[in-house]
């Protein structure tokens, strides 16, 4: 049998008609019983937020949350850190894995495992490490210009040490999609007709290899981009105050809003999931519009850490 | 591998996983792939064109930056949380020695309950998301509807991302002591309690179910369906063709799914910490709580011990995790 529809593509015609008469209620059930309980908590939420008991419908949580205390502060500090997290772990990590694949091959594996330890450090681990460090400023390095550097790092407006946390958090992610996407680019070859061309360092990789590498950018850019606005626990124990961190301040005084808010981060997280994955395949399949499944889909062999990639964001949790 | 296309192809459902299939082969191997396609591309000079290919002096100088900010922004705090774990600074004298007295500490009393807190709801959040993911991925792969596959593909995507502070309060406004379900089927009379082991159970599986659909479509993709035929063949029944062929080529992929959960469980805090604050034991919790001074004043230490413990067992997972990916490899894709 094996070998006839291997072989004749029409042979599978019965085989199918067999299957077809067999309904398979389980598969039924399991989709009904994972979708009632994927679907609740969010019809639920939205319930709780628009109905008043006693007063009936109002979407006050929604209207308030422009000119909630904080929020454009906190939301515009989470969008500025997601920013520059993003191009510093793209800066950091593109140049490293094409000159993986110029250099020696020994370079291949240092790269992967200093990109892959970060997954066996906790968020909660690192940022232990992060705040014993950062008193050391105080204790050891008072009067040294590095205290500076120091009290620089810790600005409330914009703390560059949460870009950095960030940054050591997003590498696994950036390096697993950004390596599967190089994977189907010969870099070497590439980068050898553009230097013959006359094209400078510089110009391969912003016009020969980036190129090649949109739907992976996009992808690692939304994993990034996911990790940050919804981190929580590195940004509120060194007591800093972006979004996700609000609502959990809101939330106290607006419940009502704090449930509000966190259904719209979830729709907006759909929305640039769907926007990123369009624009960087350029198509509407389906199945691509999970950037970061289509990573690990597309190289579940290789990688050697799996499908962490849509998210174990352990940033987020 | 590839005469099986005309099999698939007929189906809807099957077209896209036909694909992948393919396209995961010709990943396999990741070291031997990147001279194999070299190999087809530059046909002519395929003998020598590798050892050939001059490589640009000082390559590895892209690498740096890399090195250097891993260095300083992970290796330093690594470095000073397992210097901190170890060692015990007098507040007097001013002098430092190494001491294994942090970790014994953090292995006792509150600390021990906590981390075998921790360990009890990852395994288990992980135990039951493996089992519905694996079902609901089953019920994806085998549907003949690709939209469906494409659906369930995308909301897992974003709902694996949907966790933290947000899932949290989705929860509370669900099943919370005022939530929307609790009051409508009066839940609380019935002694459901959101703030508890249970109630944390419930809210992890609602990251990690999709999390393990993700990593487990990609196997199941790979079960040839002539693997099936010749076990139908050969007079097999349903349950002896995953009791004997199936679930052993699984095998790798879904304990390899487990372990990366019970990573993803065990690390989680910020769900915890919106909810539960201190009233069940979990190692992140209590870690935050005296690295923040709640608890007393010079816990820090502690809270590096607990960190240390974390990243020992994390590494143990990872440890587990990669072999049995490369050996799921070897069968699959």
């Amino acid at each position: 049998m094996a070998a006839l529809t291997t072989t004749l593509p029409e042979a599978s015609a019965p085989a199918k008609a067999a299957r077809r008469s067999r309904p398979r209620y389980w598969r039924g059930a399991v989709l009904a019983i994972a979708g009632l309980y994927f679907v609740t908590p969010l019809l639920s939420s939205f319930v709780f937020t628009v109905h008043v008991p006693n007063q009936g419908l109002t979407f006050e949580a929604y209207s308030g949350i422009l000119s909630a205390d904080g929020f454009t502060e906190s939301l515009f500090l989470s969008l500025s850190l997601a920013a520059a997290t993003i191009a510093l772990a793209l800066l950091l990590v593109v140049p490293a894995l094409v000159a993986v694949r110029l250099g020696p091959p020994r370079l291949r594996a240092v790269v992967e495992i200093v990109c892959m330890l970060p997954l066996v450090v906790p968020p909660i681990a690192l940022v232990t490490g992060i705040a014993t460090v950062l008193r050391w400023g105080p204790d050891h390095f008072s009067r040294t210009p590095l205290y500076q550097t120091f009290l620089a790092v810790q600005n409330e407006s914009f703390p560059v040490v949460l870009v950095l946390a960030y940054t050591v958090l997003a590498l696994p992610f950036v390096h697993r999609s950004l390596d599967a996407g190089l994977r189907a680019v010969d870099v070497p070859t590439l980068v050898e007709a553009a230097r013959n061309c006359g094209a400078s360092r510089l110009q391969v990789i912003v016009s020969v290899i980036l190129p090649n590498l949109r739907s992976s950018l996009a992808g690692a850019s939304f994993l990034t981009l996911a990790l940050v606005l919804g981190e929580y626990t590195v940004a509120s124990l060194l007591g800093f105050r972006p979004f996700a961190v609000w609502i959990v301040t809101v939330s106290g005084a607006e419940a009502r809003m704090s449930v509000a808010v966190s259904l719209l981060s979830l729709l907006i997280t759909w929305a640039l999931l769907l926007v990123l994955s369009r624009a960087g395949t350029g198509s509407s399949a389906p199945a691509a519009a999970i950037p970061a499944a289509g990573a690990t889909a597309s190289a579940p062999a290789a990688t050697t850490v799996p499908a962490a990639a849509p998210t174990p964001v352990p940033g987020k949790e | 591998m590839t005469p099986s296309h005309p099999t698939a192809a007929p189906g809807p459902g099957a077209a896209p996983a036909a694909g992948r299939q393919t396209e995961g082969r010709r990943t396999e191997g990741r070291k031997s792939e990147g001279r194999k396609s070299e190999g087809q591309k530059t046909e002519g000079r395929k003998a020598g064109g590798r050892t050939r290919r001059r490589r640009p002096p000082r390559a590895w100088l892209g690498a740096l930056p890399l090195l250097v900010f891993a260095g300083l922004c992970f290796g330093l705090p690594a470095g000073a949380l397992l210097y901190g774990a170890v060692t015990r600074t007098d507040p007097v004298a001013g002098t430092t020695e190494f001491t294994g007295e942090h970790l014994t500490r953090s292995l006792q009393g509150p600390y021990l309950t906590s981390l075998t807190g921790s360990v009890e709801l990852s395994a288990l959040t992980a135990a039951i998301a493996t089992i519905f993911g694996v079902l609901i991925a089953q019920a994806v792969v085998t549907s003949r509807r690709g939209a469906l596959r494409g659906a369930v593909l995308t909301a897992s995507g974003v709902l694996a991302n949907f966790g933290g502070i947000p899932l949290a309060f989705a929860f509370v406004a669900t099943l919370g002591i005022s939530g929307v379900v609790t009051q409508l089927g009066h839940l609380d009379a019935l002694g459901w309690n959101l703030y508890s082991f249970t109630g944390l159970t419930v809210i992890y599986l609602y990251f990690l179910i999709p999390l393990m659909v993700i990593v487990v479509v990609p196997a199941l993709d790979g079960l040839r369906p002539q693997w099936r035929e010749a076990a139908r063949n050969n007079g097999a029944t349903a349950w002896q063709f995953w009791r004997y062929v199936g679930l052993p080529v699984l095998a790798p992929s879904l304990l390899g799914g487990f372990v990366l959960l019970f990573g993803s469980a065990f690390a989680a805090h910020a769900t915890a910490a919106a909810l539960v604050g201190g009233s069940v034991p979990l190692v992140t919790l209590k870690i935050a709580d005296a690295l923040s001074g709640n608890v007393l004043v010079g816990q820090e230490n502690v809270a590096l011990a607990l960190s240390l413990d974390m990243i020992v067992i994390a590494g143990l997972v990872m440890a587990v995790y990669l072999p049995l990916q490369r050996r799921s490899s070897r069968w699959l894709h």
